[in-house]
């Protein structure tokens, strides 16, 4: 129950950070990489809950994140939508098309899976890149609306996004708690490790695979949404390869299949890699090195590794209260058995 | 209840069971007997949905099921308790108890009412319900799945070599425990390596060699044919 309470503080102290935080520092900048790597985490997120708890590595997730993105910039600048209506609107186009795409993939499995959205998404990223009249091709769409007025409230200033994503954010975290300790989630689990005894126990896995694979185009859709809005123009780059590997070296190194993994890897690496910026191409010499040995050694992540070790611990600490106990007793009978003498 | 026709089963060109035919009663235990890769885990593959016919069909209660995906056979009242206790071992027993009982889902009165049922059975599971699976001992681990297996509440349950690994001890209970469900109304489909404490409370055997079945009959039969006390009792 300690730890229960510690972690609710823990959990508690971070939301009132971050929502500190942009008056703790008066740098734009800082609030800016801030903002940047909340919308990495929600795509983070979407790709924990199908590679990291269902065990299907998806290859295609920059893809349903440039899908998102476009989505929201085409509805918003070429069709002149909305914006709230638009975003709905480009939340609604990934999860559909990832529900085609989910059907097809899903056939596949383990490697096989991977290799096929690896393709997926690359097919993804030419369509962008190809389809001049619609998407602007390598030239990318640019003057693309921030987020709309929500009644009052104006979202113009770097601030005010902030913590609009922030608010997403923290959406994103909730529904992924749920989600992750409700049956559904503990169906999700039974899936990645085996798909034949969870079948035996009468889930179907074509149903509950299709069901992870939309949430987590979604959420990259809807972290795709909340960049081009942010970021104001995009190009095809952002549905590219090495975004996709990008967000899961985030989840690699926070910890994949956990709640918390996510959040302290994208943190992690976006900073680190914002202080080696003066290094430019070279800091892949540094994170080259540093994730391999992190991927030997912790091979659950950082947040994964320190869950292990508290494990131990407390497992450690319990053979000894165990040990204590039986050698007081051991003491009490020797004593018992000297009295009867 | 359960009719297995002809039933042949191929792993690419290898045959993995030939022709076999098996007859269940309802409230009966029937045993299958053979050595490792006889075909008896291809045969509960082949009933549990996991593996398709070649040939060949299978009929429970007057419906074909060998065409239906192995979550309604679940559905339909068919559950199987794999070999080698597969578990989810990070879950909590309590955990893996309850999506044992996932079919049912929708019904939360039944399912508690099941999981009582189970911890009547195994009231060392109750104790442990808090603890991941994989910390238990191998008995604890047969215990967690077989009421996995129950919390689906099955008309048929099939029991892959519950006794595998496991102390003579503890295989008697299995045993006395698996008697226990029958005498409640489950029929109980049983494979097996162990045939003497099988056939003891079986009412009827199939022995399977190398993917088809070569001497079938009721317990008593099976115990006093020469071959079969030979390769399986050793006496």
């Amino acid at each position: 129950m300690a730890a229960f309470f510690k972690q609710r503080n823990v959990i508690a102290a971070l939301i009132i950070f971050a929502i500190i935080f942009p008056f703790i520092t008066n740098n734009t900048y800082f609030v800016h990489v801030m903002t940047l790597s909340f919308i990495w985490m929600i795509g983070v997120y979407g790709l924990n809950l199908l590679a990291g708890y269902t065990g299907y590595l998806s290859l295609a997730h920059a893809g349903f994140f440039a899908i998102g993105a476009y989505a929201l910039s085409l509805l918003t600048t070429k069709a002149q939508l909305n914006y709230w209506v638009a975003f709905i609107l480009a939340l609604i186009i990934t999860s559909v098309l990832g529900l085609v795409i989910g059907l097809i993939s899903l056939r596949t499995k383990e490697h096989f899976f991977a290799i096929y959205t690896l393709c997926v998404g690359y097919i993804i990223y030419l369509v962008i890149d190809k389809w001049d009249s619609l998407t602007g091709g390598i030239r990318g769409l640019i003057g693309i609306p921030g987020p709309g007025n929500i009644g009052p409230i104006e979202f113009t200033t770097p601030v005010s996004n902030y913590y609009l994503v922030l608010f997403f954010l923290l959406l994103t975290v909730l529904v992924m708690y749920r989600i992750v300790h409700s049956l559904t989630g503990r169906t999700f689990i039974a899936i990645r490790n085996s798909e034949d005894l969870a079948q035996t126990i009468g889930i179907s896995t074509m149903k509950n695979k299709l069901l992870v694979f939309v949430i987590s185009t979604f959420f990259a859709g809807l972290s795709g949404a909340l960049y081009a809005s942010f970021i104001r123009f995009i190009g095809p780059d952002i549905g590219y390869i090495s975004i996709t590997f990008d967000l899961l070296t985030y989840l690699l190194v926070g910890g994949i299949g956990t709640l918390s993994g996510p959040i302290v890897g994208t943190v992690l690496i976006v900073w680190v890699s914002q202080q080696l910026q003066f290094l430019q191409d070279y800091r892949m010499l540094i994170f080259g090195p540093v994730l391999t040995l992190l991927v030997i050694f912790y091979p659950r992540g950082i947040v994964g590794g320190i869950a292990e070790s508290l494990m131990k611990r407390k497992q450690k600490k319990q053979a000894r209260e165990e040990q204590l106990v039986m050698a007081k007793k051991s003491v009490a009978a020797t004593a018992a058995s000297n009295e009867n003498r | 209840m359960l009719k297995i026709n002809n039933v042949s089963v191929k792993y690419g060109s290898f045959t993995a069971i030939r022709d076999i035919n098996i007859e269940v009663e309802e409230g009966e235990i029937v045993v299958l007997l053979g050595a490792n890769g006889a075909g008896k885990s291809t045969t509960f593959n082949t009933v549990s949905g996991l593996n398709r016919p070649f040939q060949g069909e299978v009929i429970f209660e007057g419906s074909r099921i060998d065409k239906m995906s192995p979550d309604r056979i679940v559905k339909a009242g068919i559950a199987q308790c794999a070999e080698g206790r597969k578990l989810f071992p990070a879950m909590s027993v309590l955990e893996n108890l309850k999506m044992g009982g996932y079919v049912h889902r929708r019904h939360r009165d039944q399912i508690k009412k099941t999981l009582e049922h189970v911890f009547e059975l195994f009231p060392i599971l109750e104790e442990k319900k808090d603890d991941p699976a994989g910390s238990l001992s191998g008995g604890q681990q047969q215990m967690v799945a077989i009421g996995r297996a129950l919390m689906a509440k099955p008309k048929l349950m099939m029991l892959d070599e519950p006794s595998i690994g496991l102390a003579p001890l503890i295989v008697e209970q299995m045993f006395e425990v698996i008697q226990q469900i029958n005498k409640e109304g489950t029929t109980i489909l049983l494979a097996e390596q162990n045939a003497n404490a099988a056939l003891k409370i079986a009412t009827k055997g199939y022995v399977f060699e190398s993917g088809a079945v070569v001497v079938e009959g009721t317990s008593e039969e099976l115990f006093t044919n020469d071959e079969v006390r030979k390769a399986y009792i050793g006496a």
